[in-house]
C-alpha cells in the first residue's frame, strides 16, 4: 500500500550496465520469471483464450458444447444486452467523474494543506479498504433508506424533483435506482483516485507554487496552469483505475439497484452462474473486455502517458 | 469580508474534508449498528441499542467458520503471491532478457482487467479441465490476482536501491548468496512487506472472482452476499468494525515504530 502513497522514489539509477554473461548468471532472470509467469500464463492468458472459444460454440449443459464458429452468439448477445451495456458505461463515466470531482480537493488536501495532519488523513483513506467493501455497501442500503435523514433532507430542497425529473431517481426513494448505484459506485472506487492523485501532486516542487505566484498568477491561476498540467499522470491513472473496475462491477447494481439498474456485469454473473448459458456470457465477457482494453489504449494514447504501463 | 476571504482560503480544505466523511460514513454506519437490536431479520433500521452481537460474535451459524476460511486462503495466497511476484521483481529489475516488454504487459494486464472477465474466463477454463471448485480453484485464482500488485510494490522499492551497497558487499568478500540475504534483501523489505500487505487486503476482501470459483466454498465476502439476501446478522457488522480497528491500530503502529526507528537512526 505505501508504494502508492510514499514519496515517489529518487530517480531511479541508471539501469544497471548489462553484466558480462556470466555462465552461470545467463539464465538466472528465466529462473526468477518462471513460476510467476507461469502462474499467469496458466491461469490468466490461458482463460482468455478458452473463454474466446466457448464463446463460439454450440449446444447444451447435458449433451455438452462444441466449437462450431457460432458467431451469431455475438450479435445476439449486444442486440439481447446493449442497454446493460450502455448503463454500464453511463455509470462508471458518471462515477468516474464524480471521483475525480470529490477525491481531487482531498488529494490536494493532503499534500499541501494537511501538515501534521497528512498521515492521519491518509490511514482514514486507505482504512477502509479493510473492511469488507460489501459490509460498507450495505451500509449505504441503511443510509438512503427511504424516509431517512438523507432521502428526507434531499425531499425538503426539492432536489429529487429534480432528480425524478432527469430519471436518476423515482418518486420520493432514492436506493433501487440509478443514482444509488451510481454513489455506492463513486463511494467503492474514490481511494482507486484519491492514491494515484495525491502520488502526483505530491511531486509537484513548492517552488513552481512560489514561482507562479511571484510572476503575479492568481491561485486559480496557478491551479489551472501549473498545478493540475502537473498533476495529470495522477488524473490519468486515477481515472483508469476508477473506470475499469466499475464498468464491470455488479455488486452495487445488485445491493442498492433494481432490476432496472442492471449492468453488463449482472448479466454476465446471472447467465454464468444461474443461466448457465456458457456461450452468450463468454461472449458477453469478451466484448467487455475487448472494449475496455480499446478505450484504455486510445485513452493513454491521448493524454500521453505511455510511461505509465 | 474577511469570512468570504478565509472562506474562499480554505475551500479545498472544507471540500476535501467532506469528501473524507463521505469515504468514512458507511464505516460509522457499520460501526453504529453493530449495537443495534434489529427487529426483522435485516439489520437496515435502528431499533434499540443492545450488546447482544458484540457478547456472542459467532452466534450465527457458518460466519466464524467462513471467516476463518478467509483468513486461511488470504494467509497461502499472500505467501504464494509474494513469493512468485518479488522474484518477477527482482528479475525485471535487475536484469535485461529477451521477452522483457511480453512480460511488463503480462503483468500490467491483470490490474487493467475488470475482474469480472477474469473471474469468468478463469472458469470456463476450470470448467473444461473438470476441476473440482473450492479452496484450491479460490486460492490459484487469488493468487493470479495479487500477483502483479506484488510485483509492482517490490519493483518500486528495488530500483530505488543504492546498487554500490551491493558491490560494497562483494569487495568485502561476502558471496552472492551472503550478499542477498544481508543487503538486498532487508533493503527490499519494505516494498516486499507493503507487497504482502496489499495482496492480503486483496485477497480477504475479493468477492467478485470468488464468487465465480469458489463453487459450494463460502468465504467470508461470500456469506456476507448470501445474508444481503437472506438477512443480514449483526454480528457481520461487528466483524466488520473489528476489521477497521485493527486495520487502523496496525497501521498506527507500524508508523510509531518507523518513526522511532527513524529517528535511532539520527
Amino acid at each position: 500500500m505505501s508504494t502508492l502513497t510514499e514519496a515517489p522514489p529518487p530517480l531511479a539509477p541508471e539501469a544497471p550496465e548489462p553484466k558480462p554473461p556470466k555462465r552461470r548468471g545467463r539464465f538466472m532472470p528465466y529462473w526468477l520469471l518462471l513460476p510467476g509467469i507461469l502462474w499467469l500464463l496458466v491461469f490468466f492468458a490461458l482463460p482468455m483464450i478458452y473463454q474466446a472459444s466457448t464463446s463460439v460454440q454450440t449446444g447444451s449443459l447435458e449433451e455438452g458444447y462444441k466449437v462450431t464458429w457460432h458467431f451469431a452468439t455475438y450479435w445476439d448477445a449486444l442486440s439481447a444486452y446493449w442497454p446493460q451495456f450502455v448503463r454500464s458505461v453511463l455509470y462508471a463515466g458518471t462515477a468516474t467523474i464524480l471521483c475525480l470531482l470529490l477525491g481531487y480537493p482531498l488529494a490536494y488536501l493532503i499534500a499541501f494543506r494537511a501538515g501534521r495532519w497528512r498521515n492521519l488523513i491518509m490511514i482514514l483513506v486507505i482504512a477502509p479498504f479493510f473492511t469488507s467493501f460489501l459490509i460498507r455497501t450495505l451500509a449505504w442500503k441503511t443510509i438512503l433508506a427511504d424516509g431517512g435523514p438523507v432521502v428526507g433532507a434531499l425531499n425538503t430542497l426539492h432536489v429529487l424533483d429534480v432528480t425524478s425529473w432527469l430519471g436518476w431517481t423515482a418518486g420520493d426513494r432514492v436506493l433501487a435506482t440509478p443514482l444509488a448505484v451510481v454513489c455506492g459506485l463513486t463511494y467503492n472506487f474514490l481511494p482507486f483516485m484519491i492514491l494515484p492523485l495525491y502520488t502526483s501532486l505530491e511531486r509537484i516542487d513548492g517552488r513552481l507554487h512560489e514561482a507562479a505566484g511571484d510572476l503575479y498568477a492568481r491561485p486559480s491561476t496557478t491551479f489551472r496552469k501549473v498545478t493540475f498540467p502537473l498533476s495529470m499522470p495522477g488524473v490519468v491513472s486515477g481515472t483508469l483505475l476508477t473506470f475499469i473496475p466499475a464498468a464491470g462491477d455488479y455488486v452495487n447494481a445488485d445491493l442498492l439497484g433494481s432490476t432496472d439498474t442492471r449492468m453488463v456485469g449482472n448479466v454476465i454473473q446471472t447467465q454464468f452462474l444461474r443461466v448457465l448459458d456458457y456461450p452468450t456470457a463468454a461472449a458477453l465477457s469478451f466484448i467487455l473486455m475487448a472494449a475496455i482494453l480499446l478505450m484504455v489504449t486510445l485513452y493513454i494514447r491521448r493524454s500521453g502517458t505511455e510511461d505509465l504501463v | 469580508m474577511p469570512f468570504v476571504n478565509w472562506f474562499k482560503r480554505n475551500l479545498v480544505v472544507l471540500a476535501g474534508l467532506l469528501t473524507l466523511g463521505y469515504l468514512l460514513l458507511p464505516n460509522v454506519v457499520v460501526t453504529v449498528f453493530s449495537f443495534n437490536k434489529p427487529k426483522g431479520r435485516f439489520n437496515y433500521e435502528w431499533q434499540q441499542f443492545s450488546l447482544d452481537a458484540w457478547k456472542d460474535p459467532c452466534g450465527v451459524s457458518g460466519l466464524c467458520g467462513s471467516l476463518s476460511l478467509s483468513l486461511q486462503i488470504a494467509f497461502w495466497a499472500t505467501l504464494g503471491a509474494t513469493l512468485l511476484g518479488t522474484l518477477i521483481a527482482f528479475a525485471l529489475v535487475r536484469y535485461r532478457f529477451r521477452a522483457r516488454g511480453a512480460v511488463n504487459s503480462l503483468i500490467f494486464l491483470p490490474m487493467a482487467m475488470p475482474e469480472v472477465v477474469m473471474a469468468a474466463s478463469l472458469l470456463t477454463l476450470f470448467l473444461n479441465m473438470g476441476a473440482q471448485l473450492g479452496f484450491w480453484t479460490i486460492l490459484i485464482a487469488h493468487i493470479m490476482f495479487c500477483l502483479s500488485f506484488v510485483v509492482t510494490a517490490v519493483k518500486a522499492r528495488v530500483m530505488s536501491m543504492d546498487p554500490k551497497l551491493e558491490e560494497a558487499a562483494r569487495d568485502l568478500y561476502a558471496g552472492p548468496f551472503q550478499t542477498f540475504v544481508r543487503v538486498t534483501l532487508p533493503i527490499a523489505a519494505p516494498g516486499i512487506a507493503a507487497g504482502a500487505l496489499l495482496a492480503f487486503a486483496l485477497s480477504f476482501d475479493d468477492f467478485i472472482i470468488t464468487n465465480f470459483n469458489a463453487g459450494s466454498t463460502v468465504t467470508f465476502p461470500m456469506f456476507v452476499w448470501g445474508s444481503a439476501q437472506r438477512g443480514t446478522p449483526v454480528q457481520i457488522n461487528v466483524i466488520g468494525t473489528t476489521m477497521f480497528v485493527v486495520a487502523v491500530l496496525f497501521v498506527l503502529v507500524s508508523m510509531v515504530a518507523g518513526n522511532r526507528r527513524n529517528r535511532h537512526k539520527a
